[in-house]
């Protein structure tokens, strides 16, 4: 059926590591919280600011694209493994955005 | 085997939402989705991009003179805080401790509901002052825009309250580890729209 799988118990030792690999990936999870807390702060007090708009732009969307790679990456865990596939799926979505907002951006200069 | 069955910490396969070949679909298919909404929300930050401050000859409102930051970096932080709640919430999945990961997900429902309730606030605020839905072609891809992302908020919402009602009294076990689990990601993508949005609609939107 679709919802077996091998049952395995593991020995008190290994149960002891996973659980302790698990929880300084927690820790590394927080620290990646901190990170983007701390993104958000630059980009918002940059515009408060009142800096120029060519510096900011680039600037926050610089930002904003390390804070999305961090979400993606570790919260939805996009490093770990067997995520190939989901990898090639997101590149693919991410290329078609690109060219849609291309394409829409530079058709209203013209 | 019934999908019923019991586990204890120990039993507890180290990645569960992928452990069975249901959970392995499920998976795969709702990272394709992501996939897919991706482009949706490219398709509508384009529009918002391509009409921002358009419309009517003497149209009043401008990106630069309605947009409030405080509001929205009040929104940013809850939703981000979220996200971490969520996370959490996933650790102690893969911990098989039920009790807490509901806590953390009651936590992450509460959060999402302070997000959308602001959100309602702002929306009926520019209403309020005028903004409606048909006031130009400005206003209609703003509401579009970060209305259809609102429309996910409450969405994921909705589906954490189901998923922590239905399962109560039954536990973690094969049959809804993946589904606690696509719920979480589905809350972290909607957080990565919003990066977007408060980076391209409101912050670049304040510097005109």
């Amino acid at each position: 059926m679709a919802h077996d799988t091998h049952i395995h118990v593991r020995s008190q030792a290994e149960f002891e590591y996973t659980k302790k690999k698990r929880a300084e990936e927690m820790r590394g999870h927080l620290a990646t919280f901190a990170i983007m807390i701390f993104l958000t702060l630059i980009a918002f007090t940059m515009v408060t600011a009142g800096f120029s708009a060519y510096l900011i732009v680039p600037i926050v969307l610089l930002l904003a694209a390390i804070q999305v790679v961090l979400q993606l990456y570790y919260f939805m865990h996009m490093s770990g493994k067997g995520h190939g596939m989901v990898a090639f799926f997101m590149f693919c979505g991410m290329f078609v955005a690109f060219i849609t907002i291309l394409a829409l951006v530079t058709i209203v200069w013209w | 085997m019934d999908i019923n069955q019991k586990y204890t910490p120990q039993s507890w396969p180290e990645h569960p939402e992928t452990a069975t070949m249901e959970g392995k679909n499920k998976f795969i298919g709702f990272w394709l989705l992501l996939a897919a909404e991706t482009v949706t929300f490219a398709s509508l930050f384009a529009t918002y991009l391509a009409l921002k401050d358009k419309g009517p000859s003497g149209m009043e409102f401008s990106a630069a003179g309605l947009y409030e930051l405080p509001l929205v970096f009040a929104m940013t932080m809850i939703l981000l805080t979220s996200s971490l709640t969520s996370v959490y919430a996933m650790y102690h999945m893969k911990n098989h401790n039920f009790k807490a990961m509901q806590a953390w997900l009651g936590i992450t429902v509460l959060l999402g509901a302070t997000f959308l309730g602001l959100e309602i606030y702002e929306f009926n605020h520019y209403v309020h002052l005028g903004f409606g839905y048909t006031n130009s072609a400005f206003s209609s891809a703003f509401y579009t825009l970060v209305g259809t992302h609102g429309a996910h908020v409450l969405f994921g919402l909705s589906w954490f309250i189901a998923l922590m009602l239905r399962n109560a009294k039954r536990g973690l076990n094969m049959y809804n580890a993946p589904k606690f689990y696509l719920a979480s990601l589905y809350w972290h993508f909607i957080d990565v729209v919003w990066v977007f949005i408060f980076t391209v609609v409101y912050l670049m939107g304040v510097i005109g």
